[in-house]
């Protein structure tokens, strides 16, 4: 018996629409499959956050194109070294300062060495600071940003006062004086650069920390016994990984960056190994009779470092869709 | 408030106080640095006796350090090591002012078409000016600045020969300078612009205000920048700094002769007492400007929590 039916035995009385809905007969109403009715029911295996990021960064042109040309920039700077004929700091005095030709792609300096095969050791010290800073910052990042956070009270002012005054400190000045007093080395540049850089990601970690350790399943894990360490590693950073991947993507143009500029001045790399900055660096001389020796090297870091912040954009969007412009 | 400036008050003095004891100790332990044995130092005899005296080298590290604080406290700097008769502070009172004002043009163009791009680019959302400055921004930031100025200088001066290549003589001088230091900073203003003032757009006051009839000039610019605006002085603060990198740069390629390209010749003839000065002077100067600009902020925009 439906609905309507039972209303015209008269328990409610019928206004005009009921009386037209008790018109209707049963016949006008099937019922529907089952397969039909579960429409609330997931049809497909779920995904997981890292899949839907993934799903998200792929459909971003722009992300998608950066992510290419570094891996292009990448395979050049692994293998393309071997491939040349040429070493970085292969002399040839017969023929200096030549231009773009079949012999050399991108013509010679004025010490008769190949700008081509030494923009790609270029790019493999510029991608190999740029992923280790990270990286580095990475880890003390999360350290120190988790610990701050996760405890709490004294030791949170303690630290978060230490890390007040060391970002007032200019990171570029700071990064200088160290390199005078460590010498020119690669290794100097990330121990200069690992001193300074990791504060941005320590607050960042610090501040994701508290917003999450206030949760149930902190709750859940405290009370079956998890120990700090356990919740803080195990709970809080992997539910924070999101935005402190999307930080530490940015350090990696930032860090190349600071190398090519201090290798520009005269205190990064040092001859005859060749990074970006010093290649535009020992153009700048001869910028008004071989402009080329200066065009490749510029070209690569630019666009490099376009790349790598469409790949950060595009991470930010993926990752973290809150933060979406 | 009060509370909120005194604490950062301390905190500005507490970093310097750090910045000037890295820099004494990492100088200090620099082979052939300034406080090195004298057999270590390759320096003219005139400037040795004056750091012997001025520094006492002669007494223990703790004496010196203590000396090294009181003069900086008497805003004395030190002395190069090259020149035997110039003082940091002679380089200062020469360099800073140049630099200053190639630096302040830079600040004004940079804030001017930083903004108007971003507000361009907010009020045209999606349309082509917006995809325009949006490009002119993405540039801006991936570029690095000496690459930019010295693709400006390669184009202006080599191919186009429009401009001169060094010194400050006239106003076409200033031209590539404050282009290659205000060139970043444009990029990051507009961006930080463009979406400050899309938030903003968005808030109900600025319908009341078109639903009353107001011009749409009147709007954006009278109604919509007045909070769009605030984001722009947290950025002050890093700009003061971008323009210090910069001004190394520019100032070099340019032959200018401003602080940065002493500190750059000072890196490069490892004079480090002068390098020591500056990083003091630019480093107090950097601190004391994120200071103001903290305040700043915190006075304008009302609704900034300063208790956390």
């Amino acid at each position: 018996m439906n609905y309507a039916a039972k209303r015209s035995e008269g328990a409610v009385p019928l206004s005009d629409m009921d009386q037209a809905w008790a018109d209707l007969p049963d016949e006008d109403f099937t019922r529907l499959k089952d397969s039909a009715r579960q429409t609330d029911a997931i049809a497909r295996p779920s995904k997981s956050y890292w899949q839907d990021a993934w799903s998200r960064f792929r459909k971003d042109p722009l992300a998608m194109i950066g992510l290419f040309i570094i891996v292009v920039i990448a395979i050049a700077a692994i293998v393309g070294p071997w491939l040349s004929q040429y070493t970085y700091d292969g002399q040839d005095i017969a023929n200096q300062n030549q231009g773009p030709s079949g012999e050399h792609w991108f013509g010679t300096d004025k010490f008769g060495r190949d700008i081509f095969v030494r923009a790609m050791y270029g790019a493999r010290i510029s991608l190999t600071i740029g992923v280790a800073v990270a990286a580095i910052n990475l880890v003390i990042g999360v350290i120190y940003g988790g610990i701050s956070g996760y405890l709490g009270g004294k030791v949170d002012m303690v630290m978060m006062r230490i890390v007040d005054i060391m970002i007032g400190v200019p990171d570029l000045l700071y990064i200088i004086l160290l390199m005078m007093f460590l010498g020119n080395t690669i290794e100097s540049i990330l121990l200069a650069m690992s001193l300074t850089y990791w504060i941005g990601t320590a607050r960042m970690v610090r501040s994701q920390v508290i917003t999450l350790k206030h949760q149930e399943y902190v709750l859940a894990a405290r009370a079956t016994g998890s120990s700090n360490m356990r919740i803080l590693f195990k709970h809080l950073i992997p539910n924070s990984m999101g935005p402190i991947i999307v930080t530490v993507t940015f350090l990696v143009p930032s860090a190349i960056f600071t190398e090519a500029f201090l290798s520009f001045l005269g205190i990064g790399i040092q001859v005859p190994m060749a990074s970006w900055g010093t290649l535009v660096n020992d153009a700048v001389p001869t910028l008004f009779t071989q402009p080329y020796q200066m065009l490749f090297p510029a070209i690569a870091i630019s666009v490099t470092m376009f790349a790598l912040n469409f790949i950060g954009d595009g991470l930010r969007d993926a990752l973290d869709p809150r933060l979406k412009k | 408030m009060a509370g909120y400036i005194v604490k950062r008050f301390f905190a500005s003095i507490l970093t310097m106080f750090v910045l000037i004891t890295i820099t004494f100790f990492l100088m200090h332990a620099v082979p052939g640095g300034p406080f090195s044995p004298a057999e270590e130092r390759k320096v003219p005899k005139s400037v040795m006796e004056k750091m012997e005296e001025k520094f006492g080298l002669n007494e223990p590290l703790g004496v010196q350090y203590v000396n090294y604080l009181k003069s900086i406290a008497q805003g004395d700097l030190g002395i190069s090591f090259k020149q035997s008769d110039v003082t940091v502070n002679e380089l200062i009172s020469r360099g800073f002012p140049v630099s200053a004002k190639v630096g302040l043009i830079a600040i004004v163009i940079a804030l001017i078409v930083g903004m108007l791009l971003g507000i361009t680019s907010a009020i045209k959302r999606g349309k082509w000016p917006d995809w325009l400055s949006m490009i002119v921004a993405t540039i801006g930031i991936s570029i690095p600045n000496f690459v930019m100025t010295v693709l400006m200088l390669f184009l202006f001066v080599v191919v186009m020969k429009l401009l001169p290549s060094y010194g400050l003589s006239s106003w076409k001088h200033y031209i590539l300078p404050v282009a290659g230091l205000a060139f970043g900073p444009i990029a990051y203003i507009a961006r930080l612009m463009r979406s400050s003032m899309l938030e903003v757009m968005r808030q109900d006051y600025i319908l009341t205000a078109r639903a009353k009839g107001v011009p749409e000039y009147r709007v954006i610019f009278k109604h919509a920048l007045k909070n769009a605006i605030i984001p722009i002085v947290t950025y002050l603060g890093p700009l003061v700094a971008a323009l210090l990198t910069g001004s190394f740069i520019v100032e070099r390629i340019f032959s200018i002769p401003g602080i940065g390209r002493d500190f750059v010749s000072g890196i490069s003839d490892r004079d480090y007492s002068v390098i020591l000065g500056l990083t003091v002077f630019l480093g107090i100067f950097i601190i004391i400007s994120n200071f103001i600009v903290d305040i700043l902020y915190a006075i304008i925009d009302k609704r900034v929590k300063i208790e956390e």
